[in-house]
């Protein structure tokens, strides 16, 4: 799950991390309202869930709150890869001496959490890392320990040479590792630190993901979660224990496992085909699951067959077969399905499909090339 | 011989009063799997199927000499299943359980490291050594004993391959589906140092799928240690870039974890690639000389 940059900052708050002041705003009014009449430098940032907001044109300075209002106006509404602009975030600009960054990530390789750091702040990070990865700073933290100070300290030392820098620095960087395991983070960046001419070391911008299977335990984390129609369908999929990604073509997918579910879309692609979704029906075998699958695949307008593939282990045939039966009773969809079952209580499965009247088909390559077939007509 | 599991493997399962449990428990019992006992605190001194249930895994082993357990217990207890197993000097820990929260892993990784217990999964189906031990939810009669050896990341995906190699005449030594998870127990390389050493294991079939680096690091390890063929087959060909394909670690992020990056890699150390499931066994044939 992502949340804007204004929703990490308010944690950053939370946490003693300091950031500078700013409001957020829906509209144009708003901006007139909130933002105070000086003259005080701002910055006019459009939240959205994507980076390059600054290359899309989606950040702009402000000198007066006149510009403020006219910057706000230009960005709210605005396109920026794909999304709408329906907030702003109106901060006040400062003075940068230096710029770094610093991120917490879970990284799988390490099977830790790990501290990154950089001063090279300011850009995006994986472009750093792929052209001079020597640039930036890793230590993996030990979850028994936590980020200890020493530890901070030994990173804020790079990055920084004034003692008192350097105690800032360290404070944020143990207050940002606190955050990132009391929320389940999956990623907790700060992009820019910077360090100011009169020696304050602040957070400009922040970006937090969090672990989608820990949100049963983050309450205070959902309540910040926004989406689009698209994601909605995949939260809507998730809620029914099946895991849902759109996509563009036409032919719709219902497997069960994730890698056969990949393998699927592959295939339909290998033979010419362009599948309409990642579907995975999961581990349990509920009949109801079905029936939401194909609900969710027939709303899917672009969809013109329907290709179902699954191989059972914890997923019984049967049970699927009885699901698909129901399901199809239910919806009575034009729509051709084409289905394939195999593994635990596969025959069981075909009896039921076959007393129902559909075709089945035994391999996965028959399977996706008469979907495609079917797609076309 | 095989790896990880065999005949003498004693295994008990935590939360075996659950539907999967209790089902999957009779399913392992039916392919002759040694179960000694179950795990469901307050149910101790009950049985399911004539399988002992105890209230903690510590009373288990003892009660058992159990050495194995694997764990069908929901999400929010997994890790701490995982911990209670690992404590208890369970030497093999398999966790079926999926959507268990990547920090709970994270947290019980030193855990295992120092009381040196093996997990396999997360988000796994579990492993076999076919005709002598199953543990997980895998289908068991698809297997076949025989000399490949057989990693995945998948689960379902493990089961079209392993059909068909079965179909193929080519039984498998052990099978061992690690997760899709992007913290796990035991990966690639842990499994192909196993297999290498494995005088019943002749070849490997390599599943993977996108995101991560793993394919890579395990093609370094077979291009610099293997002598024995591994053929591959990577799952995500044509997954867009920042979506999480089911599988919490089957994400493309920032043009790495690519199908392409890890097909190039295998193919540098020799090893072959299918273009769909289908070609993996005409593959190994041909690296056996079969």
């Amino acid at each position: 799950m992502k949340i804007h940059e204004y929703q990490a900052r308010n944690l950053f708050r939370k946490y003693g991390i300091p950031v500078p002041d700013g409001v957020v705003c829906h509209s144009v009014e708003e901006v007139l309202e909130k933002v105070p009449n000086d003259d005080k430098l701002r910055v006019v940032k459009a939240q959205v869930h994507v980076g390059g907001r600054g290359k899309a044109g989606g950040v702009k300075l402000a000198k007066t709150k006149e510009e403020a209002v006219e910057k706000a106006k230009q960005i709210l509404g605005m396109d920026i890869k794909g999304l709408t602009v329906e907030k702003v975030l109106v901060a006040d600009a400062v003075d940068i001496e230096k710029e770094f960054y610093v991120g917490l990530i879970n990284d799988r390789n390490a099977k830790a959490v790990t501290l990154m750091a950089s001063a090279e702040g300011g850009v995006e990070i994986e472009e750093v890392a792929r052209v001079s990865p020597e640039k930036i700073i890793k230590m993996a933290i030990d979850p028994t320990m936590g980020l200890m100070d020493w530890q901070a300290r030994k990173i804020a030392l790079q990055l920084f040479s004034d003692p008192k820098e350097v105690r800032q620095a360290a404070a944020i960087l143990v207050k940002l590792y606190k955050l990132y395991v009391e929320s389940d983070s999956s990623l907790a960046e700060i992009n820019p630190l910077v360090l100011t001419p009169d020696g304050q070391v602040l957070a400009i911008d922040g970006k937090m993901n969090f672990d989608d299977n820990a949100l049963y335990r983050q309450k205070e984390i959902l309540k910040m979660r926004e989406v689009t129609e698209d994601e909605q369908k995949e939260i809507d999929a998730n809620e029914k224990g099946l895991s849902y990604v759109k996509l563009d073509g036409n032919i719709g997918c219902m497997v069960n496992g994730a890698g056969l579910a990949m393998a699927t879309m592959d295939m339909i692609k290998l033979y010419g085909g362009e599948p309409a979704n990642f579907l995975d029906i999961g581990g349990s075998s509920n009949p109801q699951k079905v029936v939401d699958a194909m609900n969710i695949l027939l709303s899917d307008k672009n969809v013109t067959a329907v290709m179902i593939n699954i191989f059972g282990g914890i997923t019984r045939c049967d049970d699927v077969a009885r699901g698909l039966v129901t399901a199809l009773t239910e919806i009575k969809t034009e729509i051709p399905v084409v289905i394939r079952l195999s593994g635990t209580n596969a025959k069981e499965g075909l009896e039921i499909i076959k007393d129902y009247g559909l075709p089945t088909v035994s391999t996965m390559s028959e399977a996706a090339q008469k979907a495609i077939e079917l797609s076309q007509k | 011989m095989s790896i990880l599991i065999n005949k003498d493997t004693k295994v008990l399962v935590q939360g075996i009063t659950g539907r999967d449990g209790a089902f999957h428990t009779s399913k392992m019992l039916d392919y002759g799997t040694n179960i000694v006992g179950g795990i469901s605190p307050g149910k101790g001194g009950s049985d399911v199927g004539g399988v002992p249930v105890f209230n903690t895994v510590e009373e288990a082993v003892k009660a058992t000499g159990a050495n194995a357990s694997v764990i069908f217990v929901p999400a929010p207890f997994a890790g701490d299943a995982i911990l209670e197993a690992s404590y208890a000097g369970v030497e093999l820990v398999v966790c079926i359980t999926e959507h268990v929260p990547v920090q709970d892993m994270i947290k019980v990784t030193p855990v295992l490291k120092r009381n040196g217990t093996k997990l396999v999964g997360a988000n796994c189906p579990g492993l076999i050594t076919p005709e002598e031990c199953l543990i997980g939810i895998l289908p068991a009669m698809i297997f076949k004993k025989g000399n490949i050896g057989l990693i995945s990341r998948s689960g379902t995906l493990t089961y079209e391959v392993v059909n068909m190699l079965t179909e193929n005449g080519l039984g498998q030594s052990t099978c061992v589906g690690i997760g899709g998870d992007s913290v796990s127990g035991l990966y690639f390389i842990d499994l192909l140092e196993r297999y290498e050493k494995d005088p019943d294991t002749d070849a490997v079939v390599l599943i993977g799928e996108i995101g991560g680096d793993a394919e890579e690091q395990a093609a370094a390890f077979i291009k610099e240690k293997m002598t024995k063929p591994v053929v591959a087959f990577i799952a995500g060909q044509s997954a867009p870039p920042g979506k999480r394909m089911g599988h919490a670690g089957a994400i493309i992020s920032s043009g790495a974890g690519t199908a392409e990056e890890k097909v190039k890699a295998f193919n540098e150390a020799g090893v072959p690639v299918a273009k769909e499931p289908n070609q993996i066994p005409g593959l190994v044939k041909e690296k056996l000389g079969l």
